[in-house]
């Protein structure tokens, strides 16, 4: 299963599969949202459910938990990797406060130069901010730290 | 006040704000700004869903996120006056997203160590969002304000129009101390020295002067509302009364 929005990542790559376990004899798969008002998300949960009716499994169910919140620091190194080849800066490590009003340090994805700047907080989805290269020209998208 | 009543009223807030936010959708200023708006209403949205899916199961009447949002008239609506306001010019929109976004963003982080485990995680996840809400806002209000003879006397003109509403932020009833008493709703009123102190920072970089407190009008958490709100329900809600339980 791959994110609707970045394709190259799985769901696990991600971070947001929280498990799967069996439960009265039922398998309940626990998905935890990435921003609140991610429209991936239901997108989402109505792919693991189609998925999980063509595996036979028409009795099981997803389940959606919030807790502990879901961060970018949840992106595994091999989904980080793959965002990287995607062509979209990997969110910085220890998301919080302190990344979120410190200035950051976002290396180029094609060349690698941190001589970068921000262009607008906000990109083509919630969890993305358009950053450009100072060294190679690209624009691109960095995957924000939440 | 009920959990579920003091539930509602975080539910509305996140909803009006984001319903407003997504009116710029299309037409702000400039393409990145459009999207940016259009992303701090989503999270807004999302988080009114939150608290709306967890207000239904405890009015526990088998309603359901929409029949709160969709199917409740202006009266029944419990948002803070500060949030209905029209989103007016560019600056007006700003300077309400960060007098609102300098309160919730410290409200979350108290209500992170609510005794109620629902409300507690709620907060863990809508805070980290509200973080940027008060930085984009932030950045928008500096720029405007130390920007141009134009920009920054409009500036100023949407703090000394949205001042009145601010106080109702930190008007806690005698329903709601019950709750606080109880460790579930955090104390509004002890978090306004957090606000004034970020207000303090992003006036004093704008070049903007602080307006007086004066008389603060109240009266959406008891649902006496400005005459903007029930516009704004009419064009919220005309799909869903029009067609009841229509899906797409």
């Amino acid at each position: 299963m791959v994110d609707p929005e970045i394709p190259v990542l799985t769901l696990e790559d991600l971070g947001v599969l929280r498990g799967v376990e069996q439960r009265d004899g039922r398998i309940v798969v626990k998905l935890t949202p990435t921003y609140t008002g991610c429209p991936a998300t239901l997108a989402i949960q109505l792919a693991v459910e189609a998925a999980l009716v063509e595996a036979g499994l028409p009795d099981a169910r997803v389940e959606t938990v919030l807790s502990p919140p879901w961060t970018t620091d949840d992106i595994t190194e091999d989904g980080r990797s793959k965002l990287r080849a995607f062509g979209i800066a990997p969110p910085n490590r220890a998301s919080g406060p302190r990344a979120l009003f410190g200035e950051e340090v976002v290396a180029c994805p094609k060349c690698g130069s941190t001589h970068t700047a921000r262009i607008s907080e906000f990109g083509s989805t919630a969890c993305k901010a358009l950053w450009q290269c100072k060294a190679c020209a690209e624009p691109f998208d960095y995957f924000k730290c939440l | 006040m009920s959990l579920f009543s003091f539930v509602l009223g975080l539910a509305d807030d996140a909803l009006i704000l984001g319903h407003r936010l997504s009116e710029w959708s299309g037409k702000a200023p400039m393409l990145e700004e459009d999207i940016a708006l259009s992303n701090l209403g989503l999270d807004l949205i999302g988080q009114a869903r939150l608290y709306y899916q967890y207000a239904a199961e405890i009015e526990g009447k088998g309603g359901s996120e929409d029949d709160l949002a969709y199917l409740r008239d202006e009266h029944a609506y419990t948002n803070l006056l500060l949030v209905e306001q029209q989103n007016g010019d560019f600056a007006v929109t700003m300077v309400r997203q960060l007098l609102y976004a300098a309160f919730a963003h410290p409200y979350l982080q108290a209500m992170q160590g609510s005794r109620d485990q629902r409300l507690a995680e709620i907060a863990a996840k809508a805070v980290k969002e509200m973080a940027y809400h008060v930085r984009h806002a932030s950045e928008w209000v500096i720029r405007l304000g130390d920007g141009t003879q134009e920009s920054h006397a409009r500036a100023q003109i949407a703090f000394d129009d949205l001042w009145m509403y601010t106080g109702e932020m930190f008007h806690v009833s005698d329903d709601e101390r019950a709750l606080i008493a109880q460790g579930i709703a955090p104390d509004r009123a002890a978090i306004k020295p957090a606000w004034d102190l970020t207000l303090h920072r992003v006036l004093r970089e704008a070049t903007l002067q602080r307006p007086k407190d004066g008389w603060m009008q109240t009266g959406g958490r008891t649902r006496q509302h400005t005459e903007h709100l029930g516009r704004l329900l009419a064009e919220m809600q005309v799909i869903h009364r029009a067609h009841p339980g229509v899906t797409w």
